[in-house]
């Protein structure tokens, strides 16, 4: 029996300011529910301008349980539509990127569109003469996604009408997608390689809560991290092995992570490494600042490259990291199933060196092959399963709570606090909720 | 000693048998210590570091990942991944002039398991093998996954 559908108090009380109840993460109605309402109250990445460089050319994406086509029109313009012919229902594109050329053509009946979704041509057309085909909606065309916004290439939509404009959901977190562009010369960046794609079988929230987690990496990596540098250290450890410099400062003390803070902002949205991070100290790659003072100016090129943010969460699904130029998307399949999609960013205008250690950390973190994931992948898988053990239904979050703390304006705290996981959830309560009507007993009477 | 198909066969199979029964610290000895395990995650891919790999580890990285692989804290591995490569005969795409090296493309099936988890993969192994100091060592060994830009499980072991 349903126990949380129209019944927004129940979800709430999943929430308690210091602990979270483990239906959030095992729940397969909490999870309907989530591509319900979360996924469509809510701005959601579906890719990057740059993997539409000639009017035409769509690529496939999901957000909630929705398939949707984002084009980029014969103008320039990028529209997204739902995937799905107006006529019979058929999912119009089944490949995950491709050119559509002037228009698409539904393969069962060849209903064709234009690229900005608008019907333009239905075989046998005398067929409907006299039916009022132009009243049905069928007549609309491709049916679009009710809100996308284009931000510096980055693409979002939101599924539902209303509510939160982009500029008021995200505020001022849009900084790290500004810092992540200026770092190229040339202020651009593109999409370039295939995303290295990991299943985890365990909650999409676990990953992304531990994108600010900074009191695992010295314990959970110590069996990767620590042998590296052990083995490393043991050689002589002369010189700089571009992964040593790379997977050393995961094993950095507590004061090191307490240190470097962590910011938060309204609408669940949050970052660690606010004064230094672990991707402060890479070797220079020569050329590089030189060509980013010619573009820039000195003071601001130095400034742009001070900046050096570790993760930042875009609330609900997808981390950025700035200073390498990478994306992770955590794809929800199902209450316990995650697919982890990384993608990589080129440059422009920066040497290709930098390219290469973007792609170097992709494999050396993100890949399903790298030995810092399956640390981390342990320790989801492992959670999954112990949070349905029964007597002790909470999951701890309360480290550095603070009795007054609210997640409506801009924080910047200790790097240990849970304070960002709590942000998260805070927005997660409101968004599962907001659109959801209220259908218990005491709401009728 | 000059590599023919019959040496370097006799090698590979052997190669693959150390990683099935688990004799890491064996196997990184056939290794020369400017080699490299080479997983690519394009189709055809020609550059291991300006597109995107799954693994491209020196001998350091591979020497880190067969010490994690019985570190006490390695909880990834409790219980730990078994292998079992099965290998179409290998083939000779390219033997120097002077029998002291060769290029090899041997078609697989992988099945890496760990408790009751169990993840199966085919592709081709291409060995780039050479002589040095009177034995067969690996200059290159590249793995292609049929299926690398699928969601994959996690790949602990080495193909």
């Amino acid at each position: 029996m349903p126990q949380y559908a129209n019944n927004p108090g129940a979800i709430q009380a999943l929430i308690r300011p210091r602990e979270i109840h483990r239906d959030a993460y095992v729940s397969d109605e909490i999870f309907d529910l989530e591509m319900k309402h979360l996924f469509h109250n809510t701005w959601v990445y579906v890719g990057h301008a740059s993997q539409l460089p000639n009017n035409g050319d769509y690529l496939g994406a999901e957000v909630g349980r929705q398939p949707l086509i984002i084009v980029r029109h014969s103008d320039g313009e990028i529209h997204a539509f739902y995937n799905r012919c107006p006529h019979k229902g058929v999912r119009v594109t089944t490949e995950e990127c491709g050119n559509a050329g002037r228009f698409f053509r539904c393969p069962y009946h060849a209903w064709s569109f234009r690229t900005n979704g608008k019907l333009m041509a239905v075989p046998l057309k005398k067929g409907y003469e006299g039916t009022n085909l132009e009243d049905n909606i069928a007549h609309r065309g491709l049916f679009p996604v009710a809100q996308l916004k284009v931000y510096r290439d980055f693409i979002f939509v939101k599924l539902n009408s209303g509510g939160e404009s982009f500029e008021e959901f995200f505020g001022d977190s849009l900084s790290t997608i500004d810092n992540m562009v200026d770092r190229s010369p040339a202020g651009k960046l593109v999409v370039e390689g295939a995303p290295l794609r990991f299943m985890h079988n365990c909650n999409w929230k676990m990953l992304v809560e531990n994108q600010t987690d900074t009191c695992h990496p010295m314990v959970a990596h110590e069996a990767s991290v620590g042998t590296a540098v052990d083995i490393w250290n043991a050689e002589g450890g002369g010189g700089k092995h571009p992964g040593v410099e790379m997977l050393a400062p995961f094993m950095s003390p507590y004061e090191f992570f307490e240190g470097i803070g962590i910011r938060v902002w309204p609408n669940g949205h949050g970052h660690t490494g606010v004064s230094g991070s672990i991707h402060a100290d890479y070797s220079e790659i020569p050329g590089y600042f030189e060509k980013m003072i010619e573009s820039y100016g000195e003071e601001r090129a130095k400034a742009i490259l001070d900046e050096v943010r570790h993760n930042t969460v875009y609330f609900p699904n997808i981390m950025i990291k700035g200073p390498i130029q990478n994306i992770r998307v955590f794809k929800p399949i199902a209450a316990d199933r995650t697919l982890v999609e990384s993608w990589t960013f080129r440059m422009i205008d920066a040497p290709d060196q930098l390219f290469a250690r973007t792609l170097m950390y992709n494999r050396f973190i993100n890949a399903s092959t790298s030995i810092v994931g399956h640390d981390d992948h342990e320790m989801y898988e492992r959670a999954q399963i112990g949070l349905t053990c029964n007597g002790l239904e909470w999951v701890n979050m309360q480290r550095l709570y603070e009795e007054d703390e609210t997640y409506d304006q801009e924080a910047v705290v200790n790097g240990t606090s849970e304070r960002q996981m709590r942000n998260q959830f805070s927005a997660w309560q409101r968004y599962m909720t907001m659109s959801m009507e209220d259908k218990t007993a005491g709401a009728e009477a | 000693m000059n590599l023919d198909l019959s040496a370097a066969s006799d090698f590979i199979y052997s190669e693959t048998r150390m990683l099935d029964e688990g004799r890491f610290e064996d196997w990184l000895q056939l290794f020369t210590r400017d080699a490299h395990y080479w997983m690519p995650a394009e189709w055809q891919q020609t550059d291991p570091v300006l597109q995107p790999s799954l693994m491209y580890e020196d001998w350091f990285l591979l020497k880190v990942r067969v010490q994690r692989l019985s570190a006490a804290r390695t909880f990834s591995q409790k219980p730990r991944s078994r292998s079992c490569h099965v290998l179409q005969a290998p083939q000779i795409d390219e033997l120097a002039d002077d029998a002291q090296s060769c290029h090899t493309w041997t078609p697989f099936h992988y099945t890496e398991i760990r408790g009751d988890d169990s993840a199966a993969f085919s592709g081709w192994l291409k060995h780039h093998l050479l002589i040095q100091d009177g034995t067969i060592m690996i200059q290159q060994k590249r793995v292609e996954l049929l299926n690398f830009d699928a969601p994959l499980p996690a790949i602990q072991l080495f193909i």
